[in-house]
């Protein structure tokens, strides 16, 4: 998988940036600065690490729609980014969708998609479909040949039954009773493969659900912290945001913290509160 | 032993086409692989182009689904214009021309079958590089190397369908055997005059080969039959 060159945080707007040498807009990635880069990891300057989300995600069909899972931990190389990130996104009020891979690829795929989807239903005058979302992220990722890294678990309930799919960074998708993606995704499965069978009930369905995140976050490196929850069903969707949270912080000491008026150096500067809105 | 989960999936694949007397039999394994990892199990590498025309894909799981999507949109323009069911040569070339004018982006390799009022069963082999070749029977995916030896011997003209089936199925789970980037179940498309039957066989339900070892139920099953405590509960 490759990485993008540094320029391109300002080409991926969609409207290119201009430099100073002629470059028609073509759209798409500017690789211009590729050969500089190379030259420059040479020498030995270290490319900045942008951030993934290593990732346990998980979605399953139950008897009344589905149930899509995920992990809340956000990597930057080595690094927890962000202990309780939202991995499940939105993208119609009956279409939700994973994302695991580089957090501004999924981030951003699932935004587009999700006003395409919107425009879509003014003009249609419709609930959207599943089918819909598969097919403009499909294609948007195709096109961009895997360099847009977004790999997806996308799931809803619409007017043709519960839905399920898996999109991969190159473009290809597959339709599946249960699935997973991300780093985790091998503990995960291993949980689905023996536990899982058709039919089963809510209930059965978050606590299996639960239990292959859990199984990603503990035995999984680049995933942890908490478990989402999205249940979809015809007609209502419950998001369970931090459905469970195994790894609450324990402070060395039973008692907590005491943090004393002093222990903190001042400035001098004396506090202003903000003016309380009436 | 590190799995690179961000390799393109590729179907490993086994896919074959077989004429007979009166129609086409296609048949194909279900595994998609993501470098070592099976990414999916299950996957139904048998598409529709049109009523009567199937294709079976094969290299990269993207490129294959995106052509055989486009190819089935200008088929169903051209059955409207034409006002009658495309011909299976016709379906077959608009997929050697994405093929061979884009081969330098794609890597796939597909088999083309269907039956026409015209000319019958046909299948046509459209492999890397987007030549075409009408044959009588086609193999295709990493799993036909293993095939070539049994066609030669096995194959005959005039089969009727259950024999062309069971050939299908056979050669199949021979490659299934021997091709570690072939698996899972066996999935076969037949179609002739009277319309397409699609027919699915469980992996235990094929012939066991030379040192095939018995399949047997999971432990877990076994365990929890006796109605013993889930292991490793929580």
């Amino acid at each position: 998988m490759g990485y993008m060159c540094w320029s391109s945080e300002i080409a991926y707007s969609g409207g290119m940036a201009r430099f100073a040498a002629d470059v028609p807009t073509r759209g798409g990635f500017s690789f211009d600065l590729c050969q500089r880069n190379e030259m420059l990891l040479k020498k030995g300057n270290q490319l900045p690490t942008f951030r993934k989300t290593g990732t346990t995600i998980v979605g399953l069909v139950f008897e009344d729609g589905v149930i899509l899972g995920a992990d809340t931990r956000a990597t930057e190389g080595p690094i927890v980014a962000d202990k309780n990130c939202e991995k499940i996104h939105y993208m119609a009020p009956n279409i939700y969708c994973c994302g695991a891979g580089t957090a501004a690829d999924t981030e951003a795929v699932t935004d587009m998609v999700s006003s395409q989807l919107q425009l879509h239903r003014y003009a249609t005058g419709r609930e959207s479909r599943v089918v819909t979302a598969l097919t403009l992220l499909k294609s948007h990722l195709f096109s961009y040949q895997g360099h847009v890294s977004a790999a997806l678990v996308l799931g809803g309930v619409d007017i043709t039954g519960p839905h399920l799919h898996t999109v991969y960074p190159h473009g290809s998708t597959d339709t599946l009773p249960f699935a997973t993606m991300g780093s985790g995704s091998l503990a995960a499965m291993a949980i689905f493969e023996s536990k899982f069978r058709e039919g089963l009930t809510r209930d059965e369905g978050i606590k299996l659900v639960s239990e292959a995140i859990c199984s990603g976050i503990f035995n999984d490196l680049g995933s942890g912290s908490n478990v989402d929850v999205c249940v979809i069903t015809r007609g209502q969707t419950e998001y369970l945001r931090n459905h469970q949270l195994p790894n609450p912080r324990t402070y060395v000491s039973s008692r907590g913290y005491n943090f004393l008026k002093g222990h903190t150096g001042k400035t001098g500067e004396p506090y202003i509160p903000p003016n309380p809105r009436r | 032993m590190d799995i690179d989960l961000s390799a393109p999936h590729s179907m490993g694949t086994t896919i074959i086409g077989v004429t007979y007397n009166g129609g086409v039999v296609l048949g194909a394994d279900s595994r998609t692989s993501t470098g070592m990892y099976v990414a999916n199990r299950a996957s139904d590498k048998i598409t529709q182009l049109t009523d009567n025309v199937y294709i079976c894909r094969s290299g990269s799981a993207a490129d294959s689904q995106v052509i055989s999507d486009y190819v089935r949109y200008f088929l169903h323009q051209h059955t409207i214009q034409l006002g009658q069911p495309a011909t299976v040569k016709v379906a077959a070339n608009l997929v050697r021309l994405l093929s061979y004018q884009n081969k330098n982006m794609l890597q796939m390799g597909v088999i083309v079958g269907g039956w026409d009022k015209y000319e019958g069963g046909q299948i046509y082999s459209v492999p890397l590089g987007g030549t075409i070749l009408k044959q009588p029977f086609a193999i295709g995916g990493s799993g036909s190397a293993y095939l070539y030896g049994f066609f030669d011997q096995a194959w005959k003209e005039g089969m009727s369908k259950d024999e062309a089936e069971k050939l299908v199925v056979k050669a199949v789970s021979l490659a299934i055997a021997r091709d570690g980037a072939s698996g899972g179940v066996v999935r076969t498309v037949t179609i002739n005059a009277d319309g397409v039957t699609k027919n699915f066989y469980t992996g235990d339900s094929l012939p066991l080969w030379h040192e095939e070892l018995e399949p047997h139920n999971s432990l877990l099953d076994i365990l929890l039959a006796s109605g013993s405590p889930e292991p490793m509960s929580t």
